[in-house]
């Protein structure tokens, strides 16, 4: 298997506070990645780094074999890495169908195409993913008007309809009922096996994780605490201490 | 509306645009006396709407558009003087020279004079865009009224545009009844052009696009979209619009001075905003409306009121974003959502059942 994002010796700090610290990992193409941590430890840092929101301090990230640490987030998300918000970002005034039709791929758009109108297919896709994700109903509706959890199935059906090669998930299942938690693993096991987008998770949920993931990295303090397979990591002592507050 | 509720023309809506048309058209023939209020109208609609672009649809409140008028303006009157005179001659030695102009110089100038005008603007926009669209926020309402400001400045202490004095602009070779015809039509054409590019402009990808940037810009680039090129298309737009306004609104005012007429920040530039916010940002309708109400407001109070005509309209001001932060339009969409196509729908999938029958 082929590494889609290899991340080497990555730092970052934010004045004082060193944020990520030598990071290395690799993301195999079609896997699902998991990382995971406690709160503060710099995963999320690191999703920011990797889709270009910052620049780096030192180290290198690469996708499909090519170096993208300097470039912008639109120019790397244009090449197929796209990645959803820890705090969910929807555009709130917009209904659900103008969210995910703005979100079609723009990796080839002349400026002639500016102004068109969006084709009968794009409509289509569109409605057929917010019935994956169970807002059909809803499509006609101002994204902001929608509760939380439907807002965060929403930005994952954004990032669907926009064909990535990689997705980076921020805590997908946080504040998501129970109940449909399960649901949801379901529809990423599918995009990844049906659509073939692979995936890189940030989860605090252990079930979900353990669960979904077939490799999981752990960060701690900003550095990188382990790596192996969920029972590897359901195993692992520092694991265990980092999460039980050795903090 | 968006291409999924996109709808038929009703016929209420067929009998409403004629209804325009048929009143733009008849206006001044009716209401020969008010020629003048009409055509100004016209200009406020325009300014509204070309407002609205930027302030309503894409979120970025710019006190800076009046730039682009004035810009438009002196544009024009550069290129009209400059076909037949030197243009620091015909500034400075004014009176000295006598200005004559025939017909068909005059005609080609103001012609030639509105394209070089909306053209120009189009690059200005272009420039001054990637100049303060790194600015988000009220610190890029400030900066554009800062460039607003000092392009009234520096042109009043520019003395090839005849620096604070102002340019005579070349004189209507008729009679006053044909020349206030003459530039009504221009505001009217000028205004259902700039409608009807917005609502076919507004009808696809360039309107969801700058309402994604209004929303979360930072989603958007997260997203890949091609922001800074939409941004700035936008406010070309905008300034192409606003640079025909100018040249149209100079030749019809006749004289053109820097502070008073060609950028009034504080009443045209003030004015575009208000507009917008009073029928409803974000809207086509909505800056159509809002001109339409805030002018025909301040017509009457200038003419009853007066004394108290600034405080006629700083009430209307007030009531507006006191009472009616959204605007007539934004008030009637949450008042009526299911009449603006905001509803749910009871299927659940496209082709599939509906809910009451999935439930049972
Ligand atoms: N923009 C920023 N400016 C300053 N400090 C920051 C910034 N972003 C993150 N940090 C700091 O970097 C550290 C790591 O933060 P990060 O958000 O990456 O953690 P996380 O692992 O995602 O935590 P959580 O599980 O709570 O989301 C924290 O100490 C945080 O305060
Ligand atoms: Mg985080």
């Amino acid at each position: 298997m082929t590494n889609l994002i290899e991340v080497s010796g990555v730092s970052k700090r934010f004045g004082g506070v060193v944020a990520n610290s030598q990071i290395s990992l690799k993301v195999p193409e079609g896997s699902i990645t998991g990382l995971i941590g406690p709160n503060g430890s710099g995963k999320t840092t690191l999703f920011n780094s990797v889709v270009g929101y910052h620049p780096i301090d030192e180290g290198s990230i690469t996708f499909e074999g090519r170096e993208i640490s300097n470039l912008r987030v639109q120019q790397i998300a244009r090449l197929g890495m796209l990645r959803t918000f820890q705090q969910t970002r929807i555009y709130g005034k917009m209904n659900c169908m103008d969210n995910m039709m703005i979100s079609v791929p723009q990796r080839q758009m002349p400026l002639a195409r500016m102004f068109s109108k969006f084709p009968r297919e794009v409509i289509e896709r569109a409605e057929a993913i917010l019935e994956f994700v169970g807002l059909y109903q809803k499509r006609l509706l101002p994204a902001g008007s929608l509760s939380f959890g439907q807002q965060k199935l929403l930005e994952f059906a954004m990032a669907l309809i926009n064909e990535p090669k990689v997705l980076l998930l921020d805590e997908p299942t946080a504040g998501i009922n129970p109940t449909l938690i399960n649901g949801l693993i379901d529809r990423l096991r599918h995009a990844n096996q049906d659509f073939g987008i692979t995936l890189f998770v940030i989860e605090h949920n252990m079930r979900v994780i353990m669960n979904l993931a077939d490799n999981i990295y752990c960060l701690a303090h900003g550095e990188m605490l382990a790596h192996g397979s969920p029972d590897e990591i359901q195993d692992d002592q520092r694991v265990v201490d980092a999460y039980l507050g050795a903090h | 509306m968006t291409a999924a509720g996109r709808k038929r023309a009703s016929p209420a809506s067929i009998i409403g645009h004629a209804a325009i048309l048929v009143f733009g058209l008849a206006a001044p023939f009716v209401f020969p006396s008010y020629t003048f209020q009409i055509a100004m109208l016209w200009i406020m609609i325009l300014f509204a709407l070309t407002w609205d672009i930027l302030g309503g649809q894409m979120g970025y409140n710019s006190l800076g558009n009046i730039l682009f008028f004035g810009a438009g303006m002196y544009i024009s009157a550069v290129v009209q003087i400059s076909l037949v005179y030197d243009v620091a001659a015909y500034t400075s030695a004014f009176g000295a020279v006598k200005v004559d102009f025939t017909t068909a110089q005059y005609f080609t100038g103001i012609g030639l004079g509105i394209v070089a005008a909306a053209l120009a603007c189009t690059v200005f926009a272009v420039i001054f865009g990637s100049m303060v669209f790194g600015l988000r926020g009220p610190y890029f309402a400030i900066g554009t009224l800062g460039v607003a400001l000092a392009a009234g400045e520096l042109v009043g202490g520019w003395d090839y545009v005849g620096g604070g004095s102002g340019i005579s602009m070349p004189v209507y070779p008729g009679e006053p009844e044909a020349r206030s015809l003459f530039f009504y039509t221009l505001c009217f054409v000028s205004a259902i052009s700039t409608f009807v590019f917005l609502k076919w402009a507004y009808s696809g990808r360039f309107k969801t696009t700058i309402n994604a940037i209004r929303d979360d810009e930072e989603k958007a680039e997260a997203m890949g979209i091609h922001t800074v090129r939409y941004k700035i298309v936008a406010w070309g737009i905008a300034a192409f619009f606003l640079g025909i306004s100018g040249a149209i609104f100079g030749n019809m005012a006749g004289f053109i001075e820097p502070l008073e007429v060609a950028f009034p920040t504080i009443t045209f530039g003030i004015f575009m905003v208000v507009m917008s916010l009073l029928g409803g940002k974000g809207t086509l309708w909505g800056p159509v409306l809002g001109a339409t109400l805030f002018h025909i407001i301040k017509e009457v109070s200038w003419t009853y009121l007066l004394g108290w005509q600034w405080v006629a309209l700083g009430t209307l001001i007030i009531v507006n974003v006191v009472f009616f932060q959204q605007g007539i339009l934004g008030w009637a969409q949450e008042k009526w959502p299911a009449f603006f196509g905001i509803v749910v729908d009871d299927k659940l999938s496209a082709k599939g059942a509906v809910a009451s029958e999935a439930a049972e």
